[in-house]
């Protein structure tokens, strides 16, 4: 099982340790830091190394690298899926995981990594009983603290871990009842230099926000659920229910969850709710080179696009660009090459464009690869499956909840190909 | 504590508040004891007892809590004191200590394995599995598969229906860790047929839908394992394949770490069942910010993956991967291109119009790509695409890697013939010859030789230069003895040397780079594991010490005779099977050796001896002599022969190489028919003044024949062959003259199938089946005797009505009964019937007698004689069966000859 967690910043310093069974010696991160510098960045390290006596499984996030140590047979997307707990755990409980921010909290830091694992078992990694057994540090609670001389570690011990929900602790009580769902899909898709889709797929998933005292039993119903052939689903969703009449069914946890994942494939056919025209051209002979962008609604179903900001990387052979846009801001990077654009709102009657010239080193022939264009967007009261939420139903309590439900299309990985 | 400063002093103290109340307090005691007790055995005895009360607490959160600290206390002398509070919260009455206990059981295992095992800790966890509460059961499962590990040969996880049963009912309520357990545990079980492998797969279906990819994946690999023994036809099976696509992809939606991981685990279930992803190409297209491990796994399955269907779309994608930025994604998609142009036939020809585009691009590294895997589409689909080698040597310059020099000086030696200046073209690869990488180097030595052989006339210059620089100024062994091979050759035998240096080479094909089938099927069996990323068995990377469990994939079984089904191997078996199977490769190195040690004939010491002496002489003065020679035709090119004895006949062993390859296929041919018995001397050379034979009998589609081999092995030609049988009991005669077209020179083989008919005249022998032969040819006239087996006697209308077998069953006198064993027979009742009606003994009905399948069986042979049979087949030990036959005759003196015969096609 999992034996030892290291955590580095991408500079290389080991910063903070944990061993749940022996200590394993800090050398063994050093056929880590090996494989970091054989990547030329940082995303591209690769998650699994091997060592005499021992494996890195590692995962690359928020700027720190999180190295789990093992010694025997895992299943490697155990040791993994568990890193990203541990990360989202971090983010819960602090709110932004960084390197500052776990070494001042390195206490709580400690506390619940040690109630993760037991031997390297995992023990407790849903974030409701970890809160319970550790209080996330609120600065209140830090004073209360100095002045108390208390700690953050809880005097109660998970009852939630005795029950058959393990995710929802017992004994809630809310003044206000309420349930809210986001329904978010992020478009994945490649488009090549004609507009023509290449791939398109949407992720979607379902957020929600339940704060429901005691015991409530939730339904979800959906317009269209034939929608939703590929679901990944939060452990409290009765899969048999869901088989036999596609509705979900669940004693959710309580506060922050997420109930489903889902995915539609490209067979289902995605709509691209923008297209981009570009013209980016360069000259054998000349040193400069032309460049024109506009950004266009496709199938936005009336809704307005938000959020737009384009990401592109240049080919190293360009020295600066001068651009002008019609609305927003741009930089260029002329150390990364990193071209963006922040274009805010697409008015469809004003297509907002960023036109002008890109200055090339002189006499070098004209770059090999053509720039990719990464796009960013948000349509917000729409989600571009058309999965449509029919109704929500509460059973086992007696209150009235407030119920709300809001949908979310992002971009996702959206590549257009120049 | 925590700041670093060492507080151990205060042990007893701090012992002394372990007997608190307050939980915050109790927490932190804890912590201490797990950080000093290693530094202070002694004093940590004191906090036994603390230990040991707390186990007793009425709170369960605290008896756990306690049992919990316990194991983490890594301290010899206090382990044998937690036996018994650890005994007891196994079995507390709260699910919640007993969870924990199970995991305690496995901490304690790796302090004092000795200690568990002896205070029958292991047992208990095994009674865990059966627990009511499902995380209990996860956590036992945990825990033993820990302890299983480091003792691969105990059973520990023994499953039984009955705990299959409970663990996937605890499957649908334990915490997603708890799932991953289960599942990896189920992997290891072996149901007992495939309606109990149905059953577990539609219990696992549902986990392929969990948000924890690591369950989704051990869920897949249960999935993989366990389909092997549904049947095609099924519809379950089809469903099942339909429903592991969607989870599959949607792995590779999740952060990049994960994705690699899944890739390397598609890669594999890609191989093994393409039909599962076929239309799923798009998800497996690269976008432009995945990390470059997620880039290349994702292109090694598209590969996989394309088809005549969407190679269309993978060439466009490829070639707009040629142009990203990564070199060594660059490389990898060229590479890909070529693979495509391999594997799909029809696509060949885009691909390498792709390919000459890419060229054009002039970037270094695509040229250097592209002409290696050109190199590699000319090899698959020869004499197809030349017309491209003009633009390839326009490249000639531009090339600096080795393995591309390689490919393109390969290119030019293999068409040196249509290539006007071949011979300029490797001039100049020689100048830097000496600075070349071996691999350049051979190619290049290769090459000038088969230029050689195609224009001797114009480069008889260069083939010396190229092998004196080979022989003469090259410390490496392989270039120098290679251009000793190429140089005797040449000057020995230049028609030898043609043969040799421009056969036909073998054709490549796509399957080169798949993971070889019984490798990928233990892969399948490790989904999701350390070896299924490395695609590598664990025990080629698991650390020595610990053995491991080979684990292969079940058999597949039909649904009506799964229940006595021999084959199903108990559950994971320590199967030290495996290395008989398939010989390690210490096992191979000691034949090889065997094999050139232990020589059956005196030959090849010989060879050797005179091998090295050529060596040697050719060092001194054969070279001169090469040197001085004057530029000839090929036909008569006399190299100025080596003087030691050269080995002998170069053409001659290939020849015959080649013919006994033959001989091996038409063999293995002609199996489809009835039994061939492998071909026996029947008359050796010493007896025959210089002629041997060796045949065997045939019966094929109605007609017997003798398939006889002359070989010549006296010094004089023979010819004026001609054949002729004694009276026998069957009256075989031959049917045709003996054809012996050309005379039979020394050490010539000939081949020849003599037709026989049974008309001839008829002798009772003895043995019944004795032959007696004469062979006449020009020199003399010689005799000798062979037994033919019955089964050619065995005619194509021997199947018997069923109602006419029971009566000639009854009609025969019990006396002419004859009853025979035959042991170990490795098929069962199908392949038995099957076998048998290939040599014409058919089988008229089945019947199953108290798990024992009896078979009645008829045969006919050519004088008209009927045998009736009985067989019993009895399941054995595993995979072999004993079979009983009971035959009766109204000839009873030929039961024992077709007993024979059914031995002899059972067992081979």
């Amino acid at each position: 099982m999992i034996h030892s967690l290291f955590l580095i910043n991408s500079s290389g310093d080991i910063f903070l340790e944990k061993h749940w069974k022996s200590v394993v010696s800090r050398s063994v991160c050093d056929y880590f830091f090996e494989a970091q510098e054989r990547a030329t960045e940082a995303e591209n390290v690769p998650p699994v190394i091997p060592t005499p006596h021992h494996y890195l499984l590692s995962v690359y996030r928020h700027k720190i690298f999180f190295v789990a140590v093992i010694q025997t047979e895992v299943p490697p997307l155990f040791v993994i899926e568990f890193l990203h707990r541990v990360v989202d755990t971090f983010q819960d409980y602090f709110g932004v995981c960084s390197e500052p921010m776990i070494k001042d909290n390195v206490v709580v830091v400690y506390e619940v990594l040690e109630e993760m694992l037991d031997n390297g078992f995992p023990l407790a990694t849903e974030s409701n009983i970890l809160k319970e057994l550790i209080k996330p540090p609120t600065i209140l609670r830090t004073v209360v603290n100095t002045i108390t001389g208390s700690t953050n570690v809880g005097n109660q011990l998970p009852t939630g871990q005795l029950s058959v929900v393990p995710w929802r602790r017992t004994g809630v009580k809310y003044t206000n009842n309420e349930a809210y769902f986001d329904v978010i899909e992020e478009i994945d898709a490649i488009i090549d230099k004609s507009g023509s889709t290449i791939t398109a797929e949407i992720q979607g998933v379902i957020d929600a926000c339940v704060k429901l005292t005691g015991m409530p039993d939730l339904t979800l119903s959906f317009m269209n659920p034939r929608l939703l052939d590929d679901v990944s689903f939060h452990p409290c969703v009765r899969f048999k229910r869901w088989e036999s009449e596609r509705i979900l069914s669940f004693i959710p946890p309580d506060g922050n969850f997420r109930l489903l994942s889902y995915h539609v494939s490209a067979q289902n056919l995605v709509a691209i709710p923008v297209y981009v025209k570009h013209n980016i051209s360069f000259r054998d002979s000349s040193s400069l080179g032309r460049f024109e962008i506009t950004v266009g609604p496709k199938q936005t179903m009336g809704k307005t696009i938000e959020g737009v900001i384009i990401l592109s990387q240049m080919p190293r052979g360009v020295l600066n660009m001068s651009l002008t846009p019609s609305q927003g801001t741009h930089t260029f990077d002329p150390v990364t090459k990193m071209l963006s654009w922040d274009v805010g709102k697409i008015n469809p009657q004003k297509l907002p464009s960023l036109k002008g010239t890109m200055s090339l080193q002189a006499g070098a022939s004209k770059p090999d690869e053509n720039p990719t264009i990464n796009l960013q967007f948000k349509i917000q009261q729409l989600a571009i499956s058309g999965l449509k939420v029919n109704r929500l139903d509460m059973y086992g309590e007696k209150y009235k909840p407030f119920k709300g439900i809001k949908y979310m299309t992002k971009a996702g990985k959206f590549q257009v190909r120049t | 504590m925590t700041v670093g400063k060492d507080v151990s002093a205060l042990f007893p103290d701090v012992v002394n508040c372990m007997q608190t109340d307050n939980l915050e307090l109790k927490k932190l005691v804890y912590l201490y004891l797990m950080n000093y007790a290693k530094s202070q055995p002694d004093m940590a005895i004191m906090a036994v007892n603390t230990f040991v009360k707390d186990c007793e607490d009425p709170n369960p959160l605290i008896r756990a809590l306690a049992v919990r600290t316990m194991g983490c206390i890594r301290v010899d002398k206090i382990t044998e004191y937690l036996c018994e509070p650890l005994r007891k919260c196994l079995k507390d009455e709260d699910p919640y200590v007993r969870k924990t206990a199970a995991v305690c059981v496995a901490k304690l295992h790796d302090i004092n394995a000795q200690l568990v095992e002896d205070q029958g800790f292991l047992d208990t966890l095994k009674d865990l599995i059966s627990d009511s509460n499902p995380m209990v059961v996860a956590n036992a499962v945990a825990a033993l598969s820990e302890i299983a590990e480091s003792h691969p040969s105990s059973n520990l996880l023994d499953l039984n229906p009955q705990s299959i049963n409970k663990l996937l009912t605890a499957l649908n309520e334990c915490t997603e860790w708890g799932q991953i357990f289960i599942l990896d545990c189920l992997a290891n079980y072996m149901p007992k047929d495939d309606r109990e492998a149905q059953s577990i797969c539609e219990r696992v279906t549902p986990r392929l839908s969990h948000a924890n990819s690591a369950v989704v994946l051990s869920a897949v690999k249960v999935l993989m394992k366990f389909m092997e023994m549904l049947s095609k036809d099924l519809d379950y099976y089809g469903t099942l394949l339909k429903k592991l696509a969607p989870p599959l992809v949607t792995l590779l939606s999740a952060e990049p770490e994960l994705q690699y991981v899944a890739l390397r685990n598609i890669n594999l279930i890609v191989q093994k069942r393409p039909e599962i992803l076929k239309h799923e190409m798009k998800v497996f297209f690269v976008k432009y910010n995945d990390p470059i491990y997620v880039k290349l796994e994702k292109l090694d399955i598209m590969i996989r993956l394309a088809s005549q269907a969407n190679i269309a779309q993978v060439l466009a994608e490829l070639k707009e991967y040629a142009t990203e930025v990564d070199v060594d994604f660059v490389r990898k998609a060229v590479r890909a291109i070529g693979r495509c142009a391999i594997k799909v036939e029809q696509s060949a020809e885009r691909c390498v119009s792709t390919l000459l585009d890419l060229i054009q691009t002039k970037v270094n590294y695509v040229v250097q790509e592209a002409i290696v895997v050109i190199k590699d589409i000319f090899r698959k689909y020869p004499n197809k695409y030349e017309s491209v080698i003009a633009t390839l040597c326009e490249n000639l310059d531009s090339l600096d890697e080795p393995e591309a020099r390689a490919a393109m000086i390969w290119i030019v030696g293999e068409y040196a013939e249509r290539i006007d200046n071949a011979d300029e073209l490797l001039e100049s690869f020689l100048e830097g010859f000496h600075d070349e990488s071996t691999q350049v180097q051979l190619q290049l030595l290769t090459a000038i030789v088969k230029l050689f052989l195609k224009k001797p006339t114009e480069t008889q210059e260069l083939v010396q230069q190229v092998l004196s620089l080979a022989t003469q100024d090259s410390d490496n062994p392989d270039l120098r003895d290679r251009g000793y091979i190429y140089w005797r050759l040449l000057s020995t035998d230049p028609v030898a040397a043609k043969e040799v240096v421009l056969a036909e080479k073998p054709l490549i094909s796509e399957e080169t780079d798949l993971i070889e089938p019984t490798l990928l099927d233990e892969l399948i069996c490790y989904i999701g594991t350390l070896a299924s990323v490395y695609h590598k068995p664990p025990s080629a990377f698991v650390e020595g010490g610990r053995g491991v469990v080979h684990k292969s994939l079940p058999p597949r079984t039909a649904s009506n005779e799964s229940t006595e089904s021999p084959e199903a191997a108990p559950a994971g078996a320590p199967t030290g099977e495996q290395p008989d199977v398939i010989p390690t490769q210490g096992d191979l190195l000691g034949d090889l050796l065997n094999l050139d040690l232990g020589p059956p004939v005196s030959g090849p010491p010989l060879a050797t001896s005179s091998v090295q002496m050529g060596a040697v002489d050719l060092l001194g003065g054969g070279l001169d002599s090469l040197m001085g020679d004057e530029p000839e035709g090929i036909g008569d090119t006399n190299f100025g022969a080596p003087p030691a004895a050269a080995p002998a006949r170069p053409g001659a062993p290939i020849g015959s190489g080649l013919s006994d390859l033959f001989d091996l296929t038409s063999g293995v041919g002609t199996l489809s028919g009835s039994y061939v018995a492998p071909k026996a001397v029947w008359l050796p050379a010493m007896k025959a003044k210089g002629l041997e034979i060796s045949g065997t009998f045939t019966r094929q589609v109605g007609s017997i024949s003798m398939d006889l081999q002359l070989t010549n092995k006296a010094l004089q030609v023979m010819m004026d062959f001609a054949i002729q049988f004694n009276r026998n009991s069957f009256g075989l005669a031959p049917a045709a003259p003996l054809q012996v077209h050309a005379p039979l020179s020394p050490n010539q083989t000939v081949e020849i199938s003599l037709p026989l008919n049974t008309v001839g005249s008829v002798m009772k022998m003895d043995p019944l089946n004795n032959l007696q032969v004469a062979v006449k040819n020009n020199i003399d006239i010689f005799y000798f005797s062979t037994l033919y087996p019955l089964h050619i006697l065995f005619v194509e209308d021997g199947k018997m009505d069923r109602q006419m077998f029971l009566a000639t069953w009854k009609d025969i006198p019990n006396e002419n009964e004859a009853q025979f064993q035959i042991r170990d027979c490795p098929l069962n009742a199908e392949a038995v019937s099957s076998r048998l009606q290939s040599s014409n003994i058919f089988t008229i009905a089945k019947r199953n007698v108290e798990g024992q399948d009896m078979l009645y069986q008829s045969l006919k042979l050519t004088n008209g004689i009927w045998v009736l049979a009985e067989l019993r087949i009895q399941p054995g030990n595993t995979s072999f069966t004993d079979l009983e036959l009971s035959l009766k005759c109204r000839a009873p003196e030929v039961s024992p000859h077709v007993y024979q015969a059914y031995e002899t096609i059972l067992k081979n």
